[in-house]
């Protein structure tokens, strides 16, 4: 049975905001993290994207880009002018 | 509104001088109605005396949903040049082979010059349009303006770029397939991919309709979709004798350059060799009119090339050396190919690795091994010379003896 989708959204949101300043997720981080948690039942092309997409959309996560793609909580930017 | 003139610009002016289009003219242009524009002039005058580039990069700014799209910039001497604290990039994906209506861009003129600093790169090196310098408020209302005038924003960061190629079909006779088609099908296949940072690094594609490959795909593109023909150079006889007696030396300039040494001309007739053609186009660019590519049209599928950024530069390398490329794209099994390879550089490709550079860490052969590809003559870039490719038995044998 498939993993359900809030549980994903969940999942990566919780994983993101608790190594907030620690660590930057890519988009591949979590779906690896992903399937070791939940295993089989976890498809990245398709729970793993609809949760990411969804995440964004609520404006939960943004996409950041510091040499390559990362997923943040949203925040004001170090290097922004008012 | 006209903006009066606030800076002195000795440095800039002298980049004026000579018969070449100067982009300080064009600034100055802009600078007279524009504010950003204005103090760009400033800003850049000051970079020119003090040899310092004063902008920073911005790495939150996007739209609502959207990864890529959006290069935030910002000045560090906002305070002295306040009209350009934000100077952000907006990149517009292209319609394929950058046609447009004088009314398309119009709209775009009037879309960027209400919004913006009414300067713009047609077309950057991505292939996209671009808009050079908004602030951080402006980015919905121009994206709203933008997709409702029937365009959206291209790719940046760790995604899917904006899918570029050459005219193909509409303006050239040498098109094997039909790159427009084929581009504006991967436009709307990989829309996730191309709004969704999710690989390692940038994935380009880029498609040319034949080995001339005018949008330089074997440099530039991961993948690169090259047209080709698989049967023989078509050849007009009494067009070849018309070139050689306007006057071009068939020998010398073509059957003594040719790389695969299959042509022959014996004052009457060519002969080509297409056993050992190697495609390279010179002979049907030099007689245009005698020579074509074949019937049997298609493509090649190279991976991996890149610009110098991390590693250096790298060309691609064939990765399916012929495929006819025709409608329904749907049913092409390249598709499954390509999300076999990006699986297998998401799950081991470092950050910021290109995927040519990945298959040169892990190697050509196990790359294949893992995308379920069967190595074939095709994809060694140097017979006798490259054996990057090894074949499983050599070894079985080794083992045996």
């Amino acid at each position: 049975m498939a993993v359900d989708l809030e549980k994903v959204k969940e999942t990566m949101f919780k994983l993101i905001k608790d190594s907030a300043g620690m660590k930057k997720w890519k988009a591949t981080d979590l779906h690896k993290a992903c399937e070791e948690l939940f295993g089989d039942e976890y498809d990245k092309r398709g729970v793993g994207k609809d949760a990411i997409k969804e995440l964004v959309e609520e404006g939960k996560l943004v996409y950041t880009y510091f040499g390559g793609s990362y997923l943040e909580l949203p925040h004001r930017e170090g290097a922004a002018n008012d | 509104m006209p903006v009066e003139k606030k800076y002195e610009t000795p440095l800039l002016d002298q980049l004026e001088s000579g018969g070449w289009p100067s982009f300080v003219k064009e600034i100055k242009s802009a600078a007279e109605d524009n504010a950003m524009a204005n103090d760009l002039l400033g800003l850049l005058e000051q970079s020119y005396q003090e040899k310092i580039g004063h902008w920073k990069h911005g790495g939150i700014v996007g739209v609502m949903g959207y990864g890529g799209g959006v290069i935030g910039r910002y000045t560090d001497l906002p305070e002295k040049y306040p009209a350009i604290s934000h100077f952000h990039t907006m990149r517009i994906n292209q319609p394929a082979g950058w046609f447009y209506t004088s009314e398309a861009l119009r709209t775009l003129c009037d879309i960027w010059d209400a919004h913006g600093s009414g300067l713009t790169n047609m077309h950057g090196s991505t292939g996209d349009i671009i808009f050079l310098g908004t602030r951080t408020e402006e980015l919905e209302p121009i994206f709203s303006k933008l997709t409702a005038a029937g365009f959206d924003l291209g790719g940046s960061g760790s995604d899917v770029r904006t899918p570029s190629c050459c005219c193909g079909k509409a303006r050239c006779e040498w098109a094997c397939y039909d790159t427009m088609g084929l581009t504006y099908y991967i436009t709307n296949r990989y829309q996730d991919e191309l709004h969704r940072p999710a690989f390692p690094y940038k994935m380009k594609f880029k498609m040319s309709g034949c080995p001339n490959d005018c949008v330089a795909s074997v440099a530039r593109a991961d993948i690169s979709i090259i047209g080709t023909w698989r049967d023989e150079i078509q050849v007009n006889q009494e067009e070849v004798r018309n070139y050689a007696k306007s006057g071009l030396d068939i020998t010398k300039e073509i059957a003594m350059l040719c790389p695969g040494k299959c042509i022959e001309w014996n004052g009457n007739e060519i002969q080509i060799d297409n056993s050992n053609c190697r495609h390279c186009m010179h002979c049907i660019n030099l007689m245009p009119k005698a020579l074509a590519p074949g019937k049997d049209r298609g493509a090649a599928i190279l991976v991996g090339s890149k610009a110098p950024i991390v590693e250096g530069a790298l060309l691609s390398s064939v990765l399916v050396p012929f495929i006819k490329l025709e409608e329904p794209y749907d049913d092409l099994e390249i598709w499954e190919l390509i999300e076999n390879m990006w699986d297998i550089w998401c799950e081991e490709g470092k950050n910021r690795e290109r995927i040519g550079e990945f298959i040169q860490r892990v190697g050509l052969g196990n790359f294949l091994d893992a995308v379920g590809l069967e190595p074939q003559p095709e994809m060694v870039a140097f017979p006798r010379d490259n054996p990057y490719v090894f074949y499983e038995e050599y070894f079985e044998e080794e083992e045996d003896q």
